[in-house]
């Protein structure tokens, strides 16, 4: 589409400028920059956390020095709560929505903006806000119940849940706005001929995940209201020193925090959608099955929450129940995984850095997926529970899934974000140190965890140190990754290249505008007659 | 800056991203019905938490209610299902061009929802003059309570009601914001999106307080 605009070199970065034309924008590419910057500074402090707690890890406490890192168990478990609230709540939540979602959502709709640019801000104004409030407890009394606020412990400590909660309700507030926007924006902004079939994967996985967001975020924020308003007047809810029944904490909770971790997952399913399309050069196999069993995934996922609490005391049919509605969740992912699987099969399959990061989701998702439905098995759960069989599930989920698909949705839109081009080899490069290095700390997790090693534990029993070393050094590697990959986006946007309008010759809308694009995104409203991944 | 993807003429209310004066109105109209499902879920769930220690705790929560004002809660609802017709008025009044009387119909609404904040103001005072303070901090002695965890159900009380009166806080702050609006003549026939969309908020928050007054006042 050559016009007049983006040939001047107009685009959405210089249309304006100043901080302060950033601060009141509302524009979405420039809100999901936005986005990046603080969701980035938040996975430093929360990555800088989690080595903290790692290098705790790497001796027995009875080792001088690097044994006792950390002082004391209060303060492991401060700076565990502030590793997981942080990495939950401020970066995989919000992550790929927020930030690539915001971004791409209107380009492949063909819309100019999301149906409500004003709440979009108001949004990121919620996040910062709340994050705000979060932080500020490390600066009053910090925080150590676990990122999960577990009654009763958390109305009894004598630390700022009431601040910390009310900062997560915010949060909560700002996942719903943009769940909502993206929700109507599917519905109305459609361009002429964007039938709801002809929409990218990745705006299905965003679909499917708004309403999550609506419909379960909402639960979350009465919770954790009524949290706080236990520990400040003592209602007696979830206290049973007052009647309350505190397993009920743990219903609401997770009735919510299950869902989350779909709201976690099923983005970064659909950023790989589009990179296993993009780089294989092949019609993805099965577009509606992978469609709508993002909408199966979001549907079973409210039903299962009891598997977080095999052993609360809730009764043992609803374990069985819960169980069993536990591995109907397997059938819409595993549908996912095969599709993918036979879109790569006989493609022409290329190896760029986003491509690299795709397979690498799929090798490390599959490993957090199947110890999913280990752990779904009650009487397994029974043994693994709170054991570090399931941090390095959940890991596998989150950081070998989200983190995996982000990074490698990051590289493939960086040319269009930033209208430069990022040096490959570096590329590779972080994606080879955070591959290995993930599996190096987080498998042996698993045999840890087998072997009885419980969580939240700052100390363990001599049998567990090789494994803990191996762990620890592996948590190195990941992080310089980490930094190669942060070097490469710098490097990148400082002096990469101009890159072309579609480098990697892809077929959806977003690479039929220039890049970077301009501020209405294209200049002349795009007219589709086609699905979204026509490769013959 | 581009100006070819303006095909479509655009009428002085319609932001730029939209194309047309309906699909601005219809994108905003289902804006605020999700936002309402996401309030329902939210009340809907406390509901259920009481729902559950309802059961648990009849005679508790028998108590309980016995000691609300029936009265002041059914005045209230009166009110309230009067402010939902004021304001259902106003929309009316403006698509007809009539701003003046729409003006007034907003101003009774915020006036409704200020009579209701006030009686709400003396029930809470009231019970907290009688020691009927929420959870741990009920007065047992003075209340002369029957049943010693009588404080959660008026942690219940506190919070749901407490809830529901900062919404009916915001949705005045919203209609006074409309009322400017109208005086200052920004609605009219061809445009009155902003004034729906309070509306449909007003309506769904006297909706929640018709669930909240039966379980509270009455049921028990
Ligand atoms: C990348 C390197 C990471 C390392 C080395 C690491 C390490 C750890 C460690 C040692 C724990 C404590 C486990 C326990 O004792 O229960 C932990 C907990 C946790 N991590 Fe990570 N982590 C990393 C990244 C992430 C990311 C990206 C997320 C994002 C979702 C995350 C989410 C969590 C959560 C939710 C917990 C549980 C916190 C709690 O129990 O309250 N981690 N992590
Ligand atoms: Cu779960």
């Amino acid at each position: 589409m050559g016009n007049h605009s983006s040939a001047a070199g107009e685009n959405y970065l210089n249309h304006e400028k100043g901080l302060w034309s950033w601060l009141t924008t509302v524009d979405h590419k420039r809100i999901g920059l936005m986005y990046m910057i603080t969701v980035m500074f938040f996975f430093l402090v929360g990555g800088i956390m989690a080595l903290l707690l790692r290098l705790e890890l790497f001796a027995p406490n009875t080792v001088q020095g690097v044994g006792q890192v950390l002082k004391n168990g209060d303060i492991y478990n401060q700076v565990l709560t502030y590793h997981g609230a942080i990495m939950v709540f401020m970066v995989i939540v919000p992550g790929i929505p927020a930030i690539l979602g915001n971004f791409f959502l209107p380009i492949h709709l063909g819309a100019k903006d999301v149906a409500f640019p004003k709440i979009n801000l108001l949004s990121w104004y919620c996040f910062m806000a709340g994050a705000a409030l979060a932080i500020a407890t490390f600066f009053t009394h910090k925080i150590d119940t676990g990122w999960t606020f577990y009654t009763p412990y958390s109305i009894r400590t004598g630390t700022s849940t009431v601040l910390m909660v009310l900062g997560a309700f915010i949060m909560g507030m700002s996942s719903v706005l943009t769940g909502l926007n993206f929700i109507v924006t599917v519905h109305k902004l459609r361009a002429p001929g964007m039938t709801m079939h002809r929409m990218p994967l990745f705006v299905w996985a965003l679909y499917s995940t708004a309403i999550l967001q609506m419909l379960a975020t909402p639960v979350l924020a009465i919770t954790l209201l009524l949290l706080a308003a236990e520990k400040i007047f003592g209602v007696g809810i979830f206290d049973p020193a007052l009647g309350g029944d505190p397993v009920l904490f743990q219903h609401f909770f997770w009735f919510y925090s299950h869902p989350a971790v779909y709201i976690m997952i099923l983005p970064a399913m659909g950023i790989v959608s589009e990179l296993i399309a993009t780089f294989s050069r092949k019609v993805i196999f099965g577009y509606t099955a992978i469609a709508y069993s993002s909408l199966g995934i979001a549907a079973v996922s409210f039903f299962v929450w009891g598997h977080h609490m095999f052993v609360s005391g809730q009764s043992a049919t609803a374990g069985i129940i819960f169980s069993f509605i536990t591995m109907l969740v397997g059938v819409p992912t595993a549908i996912k995984m095969f599709n993918w699987v036979a879109t790569i099969y006989k493609g022409s399959v290329r190896f760029d850095s986003p491509m690299l990061f795709a397979l690498g989701f799929l090798f490390l998702f599959a490993i957090g997926g199947v110890t999913g439905i280990m752990l779904a098995v009650l009487p397994i759960d029974v043994h693994f529970h709170d054991t570090y069989f399931v941090v390095a599930h959940f890991h596998y989920v989150m950081v070998g899934g989200t983190l995996m698909a982000l990074m490698g949705g990051f590289y493939y839109w960086f040319p269009k974000m930033f209208g430069k081009m990022f040096n490959e080899s570096l590329a590779r490069l972080s994606f080879v140190f955070i591959f290995v290095g993930f599996n190096v700390t987080f498998f042996p997790q698993f045999v840890l965890g087998a072997m009885g090693m419980p969580r939240r534990y700052f100390d363990y029993i001599p049998a567990y140190e090789t494994l803990n070393k191996i762990s620890t050094v592996g948590s190195w590697l990941i992080l310089t990754g980490f930094l190669f990959g942060l070097y490469t986006i710098v490097q990148g946007i400082r002096k990469g290249e101009k890159a072309p309008m579609n480098p990697w010759g892809a077929k959806t809308l977003e690479w039929q505008t220039s890049s970077p694009p301009p501020h209405f995104n294209f200049d002349v409203e795009p007219v589709v007659t086609a699905g979204p991944y026509e490769y013959r | 800056m581009s100006t070819d993807n303006v095909a479509h003429p655009h009428s002085a209310h319609v932001s730029h991203h939209f194309k047309d004066a309906t699909q601005e109105y219809d994108s905003g109209k289902q804006g605020i019905w999700l936002f309402m499902v996401t309030e329902i879920l939210m009340f809907g769930a406390i509901l259920v938490g009481y729902g559950i220690f309802h059961v648990l705790y009849p005679a508790m929560f028998a108590e309980g209610a016995r000691e609300l004002d029936w009265r002041l809660g059914f005045v209230n609802t009166l009110v309230l299902i009067f402010s939902s017709f004021t304001m259902a008025l106003s929309i009316q009044l403006i698509q007809r061009n009539k701003t003046k009387q729409a003006a007034l119909a907003l101003a009774t609404t915020v006036l409704c929802g200020a009579i209701f904040m006030v009686i709400k103001y003396f029930e809470w005072t009231h019970k907290f003059h009688l020691g009927f303070y929420p959870g741990r901090f009920l007065d047992v002695a003075k209340t002369h309570a029957e049943h010693a965890n009588l404080g959660m159900y008026f942690g219940f009380y506190y919070c749901m009601t407490g809830l529901h009166g900062l919404h009916v806080l915001i949705g005045m702050g919203l209609i006074v914001w409309l009322l400017i609006r109208t005086i200052r003549g920004d609605f009219h026939s061809q445009y009155w999106i902003p004034v729906e969309g309070v509306g449909i908020f007003w309506h769904i928050v006297d909706l929640i307080w018709i669930f909240l007054f039966p379980l509270l006042y009455l049921v028990g």
